[in-house]
């Protein structure tokens, strides 16, 4: 079943340039341009784009809080901007760069206040809320205010708001912003573990494509409010040609002009060459046979570089 | 689609036990709130009782000359004025920009994604912020009137469930035009021009500079009428000095009912068109 389908979406910001010293131009930007989205339950999408594609416009659309220019959605059934009081029960949201908790008061009065608010039964809510005290290391600061807070304790806090209503999507803008190494481990650790049960479906924006390999089998990449790529990392990997790297260290400097079918030669520096390659074996094979070999370790095609060719190239 | 059946889709026993459980635990965070701004309810009823000096010294001054100044007699209107630099903090004639500081923050994104009614929901957080009022700003101010000079209080037991009334009909009102005004924010980032208006015409039409009834019956009539003005300070302050007999009085809160339902339904109009063509700042 799918739990959110786009098609055609739209929005258009009307902004004012200057035009001389007083006067002012009124321009239209597309923001969002025509996106097409089908995501089925359970999946966990990544929503990736550089600054300024359009990926906030889109959740915001998505979730009701923006009116589309243009296009259809349903989200969970629900016609997001008409019916939002309603769509708001069945999703849970973090914009990273905002706070959804209560700023003057300690957090764990935000969840009491969000169990209200959502109407949870209250066995439900302390069922759910254990679980994150547990996974997210909560009660360190559960009685502190929350404008008290460091980012990192924050955006565990309102990982957890967003999910004690116990939502059917799950709607991540930047989640991992500006966190330290460990708590994006214990961010990511958290929505694996909840992606992995299979019921929530996840849409997450992020520059971190660490965030991405853990958790995303699918990614949909836009560009000036376009898709450009919709379909898994791998797909991506085969339309770029990303090959993997092996880099050859040899004792002497060495020269050489191996020729072998899907082996490309991309440097050679004094000792050390390296090649990109579809097929690993034969070129080992050859390479022991050129000098002596002194070290030899192989790349797997990285994520940023692919992405990178994406966005430069579109 | 009304500001209760929003959030509650079908009105039954239990679910009002549910919605009125969920009025108060908003209305409790808004008192919550307040209590930690221990500091600036200390300065803001320092000011209040100061300007309460100054204000009963005027109006004791016209009352030397004529024994009743347009029915209020001296000791009513010090009453008047005590009363009146109490509600100021009650109602929150001034300083309310909660929503408007969060339009322009574009925080009001996750006011929206929650499942209740934007309007519905601050006005609880502001119920909870005028119980909080009640207590410190209300009543020290009046207990100085009443140390200090020669107040009058209401002889009837009847006014004072009617008082009570009075004062949470003029926050209501009250907290509508607070806001309009702060949604005006929607539509112009820099809404300060709206602000000012307010101030004036708030302090001006509430009968906080001096009582409407001062002015001639017709434009009195007018005023309390025609302007939500009066139910947002004057009605509960005439009612506790018991200028008018209890018919009276009756109509002054009738009058109140009338101007909350007005002024809340202008919200939840405002809100929803506000919500079809607003655009959310910041990334
Ligand atoms: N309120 C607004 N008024 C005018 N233009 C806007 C507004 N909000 C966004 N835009 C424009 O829309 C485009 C998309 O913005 P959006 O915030 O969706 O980008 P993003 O993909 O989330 O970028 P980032 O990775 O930097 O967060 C940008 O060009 C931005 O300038
Ligand atoms: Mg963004």
């Amino acid at each position: 079943m799918k739990v959110i389908e786009a098609r055609g979406l739209r929005k258009e910001f009307v902004v004012r340039v200057k035009a001389g010293a007083i006067r002012r131009q009124k321009r239209v930007v597309a923001a969002v341009d025509g996106v097409d989205l089908a995501i089925e339950r359970g999946e966990m999408v990544g929503y990736l784009g550089p600054n300024g594609a359009g990926k906030s416009t889109t959740l915001k659309m998505l979730t009701g809080v923006l009116m589309p220019s243009g296009g259809d959605v349903r989200v969970c059934g629900f016609t997001p901007v008409p019916q939002r009081v309603k769509l708001a029960r069945r999703i849970g949201v973090v914009f990273g760069q905002r706070s959804q908790l209560w700023w003057d008061l300690p957090l764990g009065d935000s969840f009491d206040l969000l169990r209200h608010i959502y109407r949870v039964p209250a066995a439900e809510h302390a069922l759910r809320l254990d679980r994150c005290r547990d996974l997210l290391d909560l009660d360190a600061f559960m009685q502190t205010p929350v404008r008290q807070l460091s980012l990192g304790q924050r955006m565990r806090g309102e990982l957890t708001a967003a999910l004690l209503h116990g939502p059917e999507i799950l709607f991540l803008d930047e989640p991992t912003i500006g966190l330290d190494v460990v708590s994006k481990q214990a961010v990511r650790g958290f929505l694996a573990e909840l992606g992995e049960k299979g019921d929530t479906t996840m849409i997450l924006t992020t520059h971190d494509l660490a965030d991405i390999e853990r958790l995303c089998q699918r990614i949909v990449v836009i560009d000036h409010g376009r898709v450009v790529h919709d379909g898994t990392i791998q797909a991506l990997h085969d339309r770029y040609r990303s090959r993997r790297r092996v880099i050859a260290d040899f004792d002497e400097p060495i020269q050489t002009d191996i020729r072998l079918p899907g082996v490309e030669l991309e440097s050679s520096t004094g000792t050390r060459l390296i090649f990109a390659v579809d097929e690993v074996g034969p070129l080992i094979s050859q390479l022991t046979q050129i000098g002596s070999l002194r070290d030899l370790s192989i790349a797997e095609p990285e994520i940023e570089d692919v992405i990178s060719r994406l966005y430069l190239s579109s | 689609m009304g500001l209760v059946t929003a959030t509650t889709d079908r009105v039954t026993i239990r679910n009002f036990a549910e919605f009125a459980s969920l009025i108060g635990a908003i209305a409790a965070s808004g008192f919550r709130r307040f209590w930690t701004y221990r500091q600036a309810t200390v300065a803001a009823l320092a000011t209040n009782t100061m300007f309460g000096f100054l204000r009963t010294y005027v109006m004791l001054a016209m009352a030397a000359l004529t024994p009743v100044v347009a029915g209020y007699t001296g000791p009513q209107l010090a009453a008047y004025v005590w009363t009146g630099q109490g509600l100021l903090g009650v109602v929150m004639l001034w300083g309310y920009a909660d929503l408007a500081d969060r339009i322009r923050s574009g925080d009001v994104v996750t006011d929206l994604l929650r499942p209740i009614h934007p309007v519905l929901n601050y006005l609880a957080v502001d119920l909870g912020r005028a119980a909080h009022g009640m207590i410190f700003r209300f009543l020290p101010p009046v207990a100085v009137g009443v140390i200090v000079f020669d107040m009058y209080l209401p002889q009837d037991l009847s006014t004072y469930p009617l008082f009570a009334i009075s004062v949470l009909l003029a926050v209501i009102v009250c907290f509508a035009c607070r806001y309009l005004v702060n949604a005006s924010a929607f539509w112009l980032l820099d809404h300060r021009g709206v602000v000012m208006v307010w101030l004036f015409v708030s302090g001006l039409f509430g009968g906080l500079y001096f009582p409407i009834r001062f002015l001639p019956q017709w434009a009195a009539l007018l005023i309390w009428l025609g302007t939500p003005g009066p139910s947002m300070l004057q009605a509960p302050m005439d009612i506790f000095v018991e200028r008018d007999p209890f018919r009276v009085q009756l109509a002054i809160v009738g009058v109140q009912v009338f101007w909350a339902v007005l002024m809340l339904w202008a919200c939840h109009v405002v809100q929803r068109r506000a919500e079809r063509k607003m655009v959310i700042q910041g990334g």
